[in-house]
């Protein structure tokens, strides 16, 4: 907490960052109000990154742990990575919603309570035997500010004649109004947005401006907090913002992808969380020439996406690891036949159905070996919401080019939260270039459909044109004719070419960039959605004074060609990751290097402080590290 | 324009064709090869798109685009090609196996969705690739290497699923009755939606004469019957029987001891599908099995012109999509 100043009737400090956690039953509103938080905040210049943690039943048993509904926003005028380890200030609205994250509240943070939704009933519900706001511990360790948000909400609300369920319902906008006056927040976006989607139902719309404005006039008057907070616009590269989901951010980057390549795009896909949102926002681009096709099942939706490319359109297909598992077979055929498409994996928490809200990052080893036969394929991962973007248009050159089936790895976490993204200038990416051989007269020379180029693709002939009738299939082809081929070294031959023509793409990549020093103690190996935590913590470490170095790898198959060298400059390489060590394993297994994982499979993503530990543990063997861990005490708080 | 004469001739690639000796396989490729030049349509927007299975090797022998894709999946690599190229004549070749067993679910949708593609399915009623084991419609308590003791599924009857999935054009044909099979192919292949030709397909090695009731030009007017729109129902060699609705069933009744206007009378072209799946139970040896077309119900709207109109629609309301407009739509924000 920075600085503060005096208003006439409580203290306004100005701090460098906030993290908030708003947690309430399913059914109470809670991710609509974290996401206007994150916008509203974005829209003041503020980085923000969110976390969204939901149950996996839409309508969880309501007032149970099992049904409550979080939103963490951190918004900071630095630059962040991450939604923040521990919270400045919850929000909860039930006594379930108290107990299940009160954990993560640091000691003088800011508590607040529903306190009309501590009743007999809701204990029971949550498994209490009494109220928890009773413990006198809570008083001494947090500023608890209890306010009666469902008596007020509809008192507020009472002119608009609504009955007491849909009264009830406005109160996530009673609390949005308090925890806005609590950081400063303009009320502005947010009456756009009740104008926007409520505008047809005006009672309902008046309601929710009336609460959202009771709420605000509550923190305003009655001086039950006594101080506001509020955070300067961080300092971003110029240009235009806006925040975006990663799930709508790869939407837009395969339609971008699209554009730059002069394709239409057809998306197959069958419904899966946490991957359906990019079909969602697909729907919607029917006027780009997007044809989107849900499937009777994965293994439909990969098989038409291929028919597509075939054909000559952009095919892209996604799904979760369920999924990408009933799609494996194809995605083989994909490979044999060496046609250009996409196959996004939005990773959820594993094996089976596992965990399907949660993110995890267990299906590289999936992705990267989960066919039959020799069957490589270019891997790619985006490290963010908005890198989600590039990541869809650099898959789709590289497939374009090699004539391959490209995967994107991303996961939950990247997928529903967001951040500010700048706007790229789509007329300054490179275009993407499509050739299709031309039409000859059929009694030419015969077409040779596996006839290769300098990066060993084979030409994308599409039906209709004229002369080049030829059959692709999933039986072994001699190279160059595409006739069906049994010949042991033909097979041979081609289960090497296309194996190099992979290998090969690590040629015309950019090499693996480097965050801090060439050498040293340790060097932090991270790929995907673990971006975030890492950076923030090796940053940490080397403000400490520790020797730590951070490689994030964005191409995972072919992995960058000076990796190798790379890793060797360091005593330690560490590998962080939601799995129980799989790059570790293909890093291990390439460079015959050893690395030690920090690995996690909770559902959720890294918190900072683990990471910090986890370098400092590695960097600090064998030296005196007092100075070192006091500051980091009190970096990490 | 002057499109060149083609021949069935210029529809054979240069591949060696590999079913054995014998198999009824041969006989479907040389009416298709027969059929596609009298359609007029050019070679190279003609695509076939196979399983896997004996007969999903058809499209290598075709000098046309061609597709061999996975087992069972055939009508989904359709589904994406036709969509996304409405210009191209879609043909599907698939196995009993190949459809009903591993495709059974890509198989209905496809035909529920009224894809406008012609679907052909051969049915040997075992499964000859993988050495004669018995498929879906393989009879009861036939013997195979995997059902030594006889198989105890009950057989699925591809023409009653098609049906009941309301595909709009539903026909069978026999492999020997080459003119017919002809016939068959020519009418599905005009016809705008899905179109499902089943073909009695003898596999002279693992399930020889299965279906010689059918395929025997001797005992084929007793044990079929030819179905033809508005025509009554009339078969046998001396065309002496008939079929009659009494009550809610189908019965066969000599022509001698009813009017002719009593017999059933062949609708293919009405929508309502419950005589056509009436005609479907048919099975022998209680009943001849109708053969011809079953259904044959146009102006239903395609899955392909319907998503492509939709673009077409999209546009006319919002006009082209203007990816920078999007990507700038929205609250923004400037940072200096
Ligand atoms: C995923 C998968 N499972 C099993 C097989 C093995 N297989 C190939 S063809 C076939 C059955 C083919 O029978 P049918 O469709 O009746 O075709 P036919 O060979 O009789 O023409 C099977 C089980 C396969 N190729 N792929
Ligand atoms: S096994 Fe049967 S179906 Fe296959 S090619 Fe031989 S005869 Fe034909």
């Amino acid at each position: 907490m920075d600085s503060s100043t005096e208003s006439p009737n409580h203290t306004i400090e100005q701090v460098s960052g906030i993290t908030v956690r708003l947690a309430g039953d399913s059914g109470d509103g809670m991710q609509l109000l974290g996401t206007q938080l994150t916008n509203t905040s974005a829209l003041a210049g503020n980085d923000v990154a969110t976390f969204p943690d939901f149950p996996a039943e839409i309508r969880a048993p309501r007032g149970t742990r099992a049904g409550v509904s979080g939103f963490q926003v951190q918004f900071a005028s630095e630059e962040i990575f991450t939604p923040g380890d521990t919270l400045d200030c919850l929000v909860v609205m039930n006594p379930a919603a108290l107990v299940t994250n009160l954990g993560d509240l640091r000691k003088g943070g800011i508590l607040v309570v529903n306190e009309d939704g501590f009743i007999e009933k809701e204990f029971k519900l949550a498994k209490l035997d009494k109220n928890p706001l009773e413990d006198e511990i809570l008083e001494s360790t947090y500023r608890v500010v209890k306010v009666s948000m469902t008596k007020l909400t509809r008192a507020a609300v009472a002119e608009h004649g609504l009955s007491v369920k849909l009264a009830d319902r406005c109160k996530n906008f009673f609390a949005m109004g308090l925890v806005y006056w609590l950081f400063g927040r303009s009320l502005e976006p947010t009456l756009r947005f009740i104008e926007a989607k409520f505008g047809r139902l005006p009672e309902v719309a008046q309601a929710n401006e009336s609460a959202l404005r009771a709420g605000w006039a509550f923190g305003e008057t009655t001086e039950a907090f006594g101080i506001s907070y509020r955070v300067d616009a961080a300092e971003l590269n110029p240009g235009t913002y806006k925040n975006v989901m990663g799930n709508q951010a790869m939407a837009w980057g395969l339609l971008a992808a699209a554009e730059l390549s002069g394709k239409e795009m057809f998306y197959g896909s069958y419904p899966i969380t946490p991957a359906s949102d990019i079909l969602h926002e697909l729907t919607k681009f029917k006027n780009f020439g997007v044809r989107t096709f849900q499937a009777e099942d994965e293994i439909a939706a990969v098989c038409a996406t291929i028919g597509a490319a075939f054909g000559g359109t952009m095919g892209v297909t996604a799904s979760s690891g369920p999924g990408i598992a009933l799609k494996a077979e194809a995605m083989g055929l994909g490979m044999i036949m060496e046609l250009p498409m996409l196959v996004v994996n939005v990773q959820r928490g594993g094996p089976s159905t596992g965990l399907p809200t949660k993110t995890e990052q267990s299906d590289l080893l999936q992705v990267m070996f989960g066919r039959n036969g020799e069957s490589p394929l270019p891997i790619l991962a985006p490290q963010s919401p908005g890198d989600c973007f590039a990541v869809a248009v650099e898959a789709w050159r590289l497939a374009v080019e090699c004539m391959t089936p490209v995967v994107i790895l991303s996961d939950g976490y990247i997928a529903n939260g967001s951040e500010p993204w700048k706007i790229p200038d789509v007329a300054s990416i490179e275009p993407i270039v499509v050739k299709h051989p031309e039409g000859q007269s059929a009694d030419g020379d015969p077409f040779m459909p596996y006839q290769r180029d300098e990066n060993l693709a084979r030409p994308w002939a599409i039906p209709g044109t004229e002369g080049l009738m030829h059959r692709i299939g999933g039986l072994e082809k001699e190279d160059g004719t595409g006739n069906v081929s049994y010949d042991p070294a033909n097979h041979q031959h081609m289960t090497d070419t296309r194996a190099q023509k992979v290998a090969m793409i690590a040629d015309r990549v950019p090499e693996q960039e480097l965050f801090g020093a060439e050498s040293g103690d340790v060097l932090v190996v991270s790929w995907g959605g673990t971006y975030g935590a890492c950076h923030t913590a090796v940053q940490r470490c080397q403000q400490a004074g520790l020797s730590v170095s951070h490689a994030h790898v964005r191409y995972l198959n072919p992995l960058p060609r000076n990796l190798g060298t790379m890793l060797k400059q360091f005593k330690t390489v560490l590998v962080p990751e939601l799995n129980m060590g799989q790059l570790r394993m293909l890093l291990r297994h390439h460079y015959l290097v050893d690395c030690i994982g920090v690995n996690k499979v909770q559902g959720k993503p890294f918190t900072v402080t683990e990471l910090v530990e986890a370098i400092r543990d590695q960097a600090c063997v064998g030296k005196d590290c007092t100075v070192v861990d006091k500051i980091l005490k009190i970096r990490v708080g | 324009m002057n499109l060149p004469v083609l021949k069935a001739a210029d529809f054979a690639s240069d591949q060696d064709v590999r079913w054995c000796p014998g198999c009824g396989d041969y006989s479907i490729l040389a009416q298709m090869k027969k059929v596609l030049p009298e359609l007029g349509f050019p070679r190279e927007k003609t695509v076939f798109i196979s399983g896997i299975g004996c007969s999903s090797r058809f499209p290598y022998y075709m000098n046309t685009y061609g597709m061999h894709s996975i087992h069972g999946r055939a009508p989904t690599f359709a589904t994406g090609l036709k969509t996304t190229r409405p210009d191209l004549m879609v043909w599907v070749i698939t196995g009993d196996g190949d459809a009903l067993s591993i495709g059974g679910n890509h198989f209905i949708h496809a035909l529920r969705r009224n894809l406008d593609i012609n679907i052909v399915l051969f049915n040997n009623r075992i499964y000859g690739l993988t050495k004669g084991q018995y498929s879906p419609t393989s009879t009861e308590g036939q013997v195979t290497k995997s059902t030594p003791m006889g198989s105890i599924d009950h057989p699925l009857n591809p023409l009653s699923v098609a049906i009941a999935a309301e595909a709009t054009f539903v026909a069978r044909s026999i492999d020997a009755h080459v003119k017919h099979l002809e016939m068959t192919l020519k009418r599905a292949a005009n016809h705008k939606g899905v179109s499902l030709v089943e073909v009695y397909q003898n596999c002279n090695v693992f399930n020889d004469g299965a279906m010689s009731y059918a395929q025997d030009r001797k005992q084929r007017p007793e044990n079929t019957i030819e179905l033809e729109h508005g025509k009554p129902l009339i078969f046998g060699t001396e065309r002496d029987k008939g079929i009659q609705m009494i009550g809610n069933r189908l019965e066969i009744v000599k022509t001698a001891d009813v009017a002719v206007d009593d017999l059933l009378i062949h609708d293919e072209k009405t929508p309502d599908p419950a005589l056509h799946f009436m005609l479907s139970r048919m099975r022998y040896p209680e009943f001849p099995e109708p053969i011809g077309v079953f259904r044959d119900v146009q102006g239903i709207p395609t899955y392909d012109d319907q998503i492509n109109d939709q673009i077409v629609q999209a546009r006319e309301k919002k006009g082209q999509g203007d990816l920078q407009a999007l990507l700038n739509a929205g609250d923004t924000w400037e940072v200096a």
